[in-house]
């Protein structure tokens, strides 16, 4: 489950490739040498990452898996201090018995903090919340120069900025601080609302964001026509009853996948399938629920390594984001080619962004419409439906989720992430990554001579 | 088995730490003893977090057998009494360099066999008087059966199972359990050169297990439990063959 396992992998399990040396770090008082160590380095956690951002082809890896302990908890404040491997799940096993909750929760507790920081990642809740970055208070940066440096809003401003959402170019994460939300209790009260097109996802956006924390949509991929978009849109709060405070959570037994399926376990029949099956399995429109935290946040986190379903050759993720403007129409293109294309996963995750800025220099969400969902890896083909996302997304001013990503063009990253040039200052020297290196990016001399540190 | 107040040797180990878990989750007071000090005060701060009621730590080299005493005296002193002691210090070492050096063969049988075997010594007496607790020790399943690969660290936790059988049988009658533990291979710091394969499990598996088996007070335990059945086998092979095998 957590353990490290001997070849570090991403969870698309593509593209595959070994690292030249693989480094566990056990001690923040026993650090290895990062200045006598092989570059390039990378950090890497439990691997949640889908693409290979996490990867580090002929470089060595810095396990941080083993470096999971918790530093500091202020129970009044609710701020929090522990080691970059500690995981969200061990975080939220030591909070919520005590009535705290992670400030932003993405769709997997199996990842790290440090991994968190990093990939500045977001939730159901980014309307209101923002990234994960935008609460934490600071953590302490291992560069490979030797260097130790705490960075927060106040020391060390621009590592801190540059670091989160980092994609962990800026050196090796050691610790980090952030605050806590405070809960009554573990439940949460969910609705659950079948919508029938993309319009009515609008709506239903429009009148949830304001009254509920927490807002997403299941999409139904391949419909198409009048239903394209079609869905589930969910909305929760956080319980605030008393009574749920003493009621014990369920204990459920995890399922696993414990061997790679076959490829075609996924085509597009069984898609189908599933599909109309989630669709149909609630006849009325709306369903009110109070259900435990975890399968409301976590649904596929019971189910462990559901990564290899999809078989040997691994999978995609396509995420992408389309500002407001032009996220209805874009975004309808995007579903219809999808559709057509008949490769859509039964995975699409549709949410519609805040505008909640992220200190973070290459932080991703940006007020808009993102959809994420999984492609069986079918080669060429499925390649070519992204580039054709792709155009789409570069158009409207969109971007792409780097922690997603195992294929995006370099061109296009620039285009992304503007601020590409003012991050590349502070990225260290020794460390990389697969996906930085597919990046190839190289700052244009007149530009990066007008930013000045 | 009440875990309340404990004393663990050898805290700042990955097993040990997180058997060390469970009971700060469980608001135990703990008294953890290692021989590093940054080491002892992460672990302990994280233990603090975790909700423990009480941490005390106390920095030893368990080869320094004199003080010993001192420490078990500083562990009754701050708690009251002691529910349960867990020894889990120990070093893996170089089994080729032990066969071309008498020093470094003793040096390895004193870690892993004979502080252990002293520090057993007294606090057997403590637990006995007190006439209730549990003493788990972290032997392995290498003191099952003498391996060429590395017969001295087999030898030496050979050598502690057996003591652990006797003290088992003495202490029974005075209400005192008597864990052997015998992991199999776990990835510690402690196998961070050994490459990973699917017998590997993970020190969190390993130390919930070793929590429960000292609640229970359980004699011996393998963990994971499959490394009873593969154990037995291993000892069922007659000599002649074994000497062919190479293990």
């Amino acid at each position: 489950m957590l353990s490290t396992q001997a070849i570090p992998q991403s969870w698309g399990r593509y593209p595959r490739v070994k690292p030249a040396r693989v480094v566990p770090i056990y001690w923040r008082d026993q650090l290895p040498d990062l200045r006598t160590l092989p570059g390039p380095l990378l950090a890497y956690g439990y691997g949640r990452s889908y693409g290979d951002s996490c990867l580090n082809e002929n470089g060595t890896v810095l396990v941080t898996s083993h470096l999971r302990r918790f530093l500091a908890f202020d129970e009044e404040q609710g701020l929090l201090r522990c080691e970059a491997g500690v995981s969200l799940a061990e975080v939220l096993d030591l909070i919520v018995p005590r009535g705290w909750f992670l400030p932003v929760s993405p769709g997997t507790k199996f990842v790290s903090v440090g991994g968190a920081i990093a990939n500045d990642i977001h939730g159901k809740n980014h309307h209101k919340a923002g990234t994960f970055g935008c609460h934490v208070t600071r953590f302490e940066l291992l560069r490979s120069n030797g260097e130790r440096l705490v960075c927060s809003p106040t020391e060390n401003r621009e590592l801190f900025e540059a670091t989160i959402g980092g994609l962990g170019l800026t050196g090796l994460i050691l610790w980090a601080e952030f605050r806590l939300k405070r809960i009554h209790n573990p439940y949460i009260d969910m609705e659950r609302i079948r919508y029938d097109s993309l319009e009515e996802f609008m709506e239903l956006c429009a009148e949830s964001d304001e009254q509920y924390e927490y807002t997403v949509a299941w999409v139904d991929c391949l419909a198409s026509g009048s239903k394209l978009g079609r869905g589930i849109f969910m909305r929760g709060n956080h319980n605030q009853s008393p009574d749920y405070a003493r009621k014990p959570l369920p204990r459920k037994l995890p399922l696993a996948v414990p061997v790679d399926l076959p490829s075609f376990t996924l085509n597009t029949l069984t898609l189908k399938i599933f599909n109309t099956l989630y669709d149909h399995s609630q006849l009325q429109k709306r369903v009110f629920k109070v259900i435990p935290y975890e399968p409301f946040f976590y649904p596929l986190d019971s189910i462990h390594d559901w990564n290899r379903m999809y078989g040997p050759r691994g999978f995609f993720q396509y995420q992408c984001v389309v500002p407001y403007d032009q996220g209805y129409d874009v975004m309808k293109e995007i579903l219809q080619r999808i559709s057509r294309s008949g490769q859509g996963s039964f995975l699409a995750v549709l949410k519609k962004f805040g505008d909640v800025r992220s200190p973070g220099l290459l932080s991703f969400p940006r007020p808009g419409l993102t959809l994420a969902l999984d492609f069986a890896n079918q080669g060429p083909k499925t390649l070519r439906l992204f580039d054709e996302l792709d155009a789409l997304v570069r158009e409207s001013g969109g971007a792409l989720y780097p922690a997603k990503d195992a294929r995006m063009h370099g061109e296009d990253f620039k285009r992304f992430f503007p601020r590409w040039q003012e991050f590349m200052r502070y990225v260290d020297p020794k460390f990389s990554s697969s996906f930085w290196r597919r990046m190839a990016l190289v700052p244009s001399r007149e530009q990066s001579a007008t930013v000045e540190v | 088995m009440v875990l309340q107040k404990v004393v663990i040797v050898g805290a700042t180990s990955a097993i040990a730490y997180e058997a060390a878990k469970c009971m700060a989750a469980r608001g135990a007071e703990l008294f953890l003893v290692g021989r590093n000090p940054e080491k002892l005060e992460t672990v302990a701060a994280d233990l603090q977090v975790r909700g423990a009621q009480r941490i005390e730590t106390f920095v030893l080299d368990v080869n320094d057998v004199a003080r010993h005493q001192e420490m078990l005296d500083a562990a009754v002193a701050a708690f009251g009494w002691l529910d349960g002691l867990l020894i889990a210090h120990g070093t893996l070492g170089d089994q080729h360099k032990c066969e071309l050096s008498v020093e470094e063969t003793l040096r390895e049988f004193q870690t892993n066999a004979l502080s252990v075997i002293a520090l057993l010594t007294l606090a057997a007496n403590y637990f006995e008087q007190r006439g209730r607790g549990c003493i788990a020790v972290l032997s392995s399943v290498a003191g099952d059966r003498g391996r060429p690969s590395n017969y001295v660290y087999g030898a030496a936790k050979g050598a502690v199972s057996l003591f652990l059988q006797g003290l088992r049988a003495r202490l029974a009658r005075h209400g005192v359990a008597v864990v052997t533990i015998k992991p199999g291979l776990v990835d510690t710091p402690m196998t961070a050169h050994l490459r990973k394969g699917l017998l590997f499990a993970s020190a969190r598996r390993v130390g919930r297990g070793v929590y429960r088996a000292m609640q229970q007070g359980r004699p011996v335990v393998y963990l994971p439990g499959y490394w009873r059945l593969v154990m037995l086998i291993i000892r069922l092979i007659p000599e002649r063959v074994f000497q062919r095998l190479s293990l």
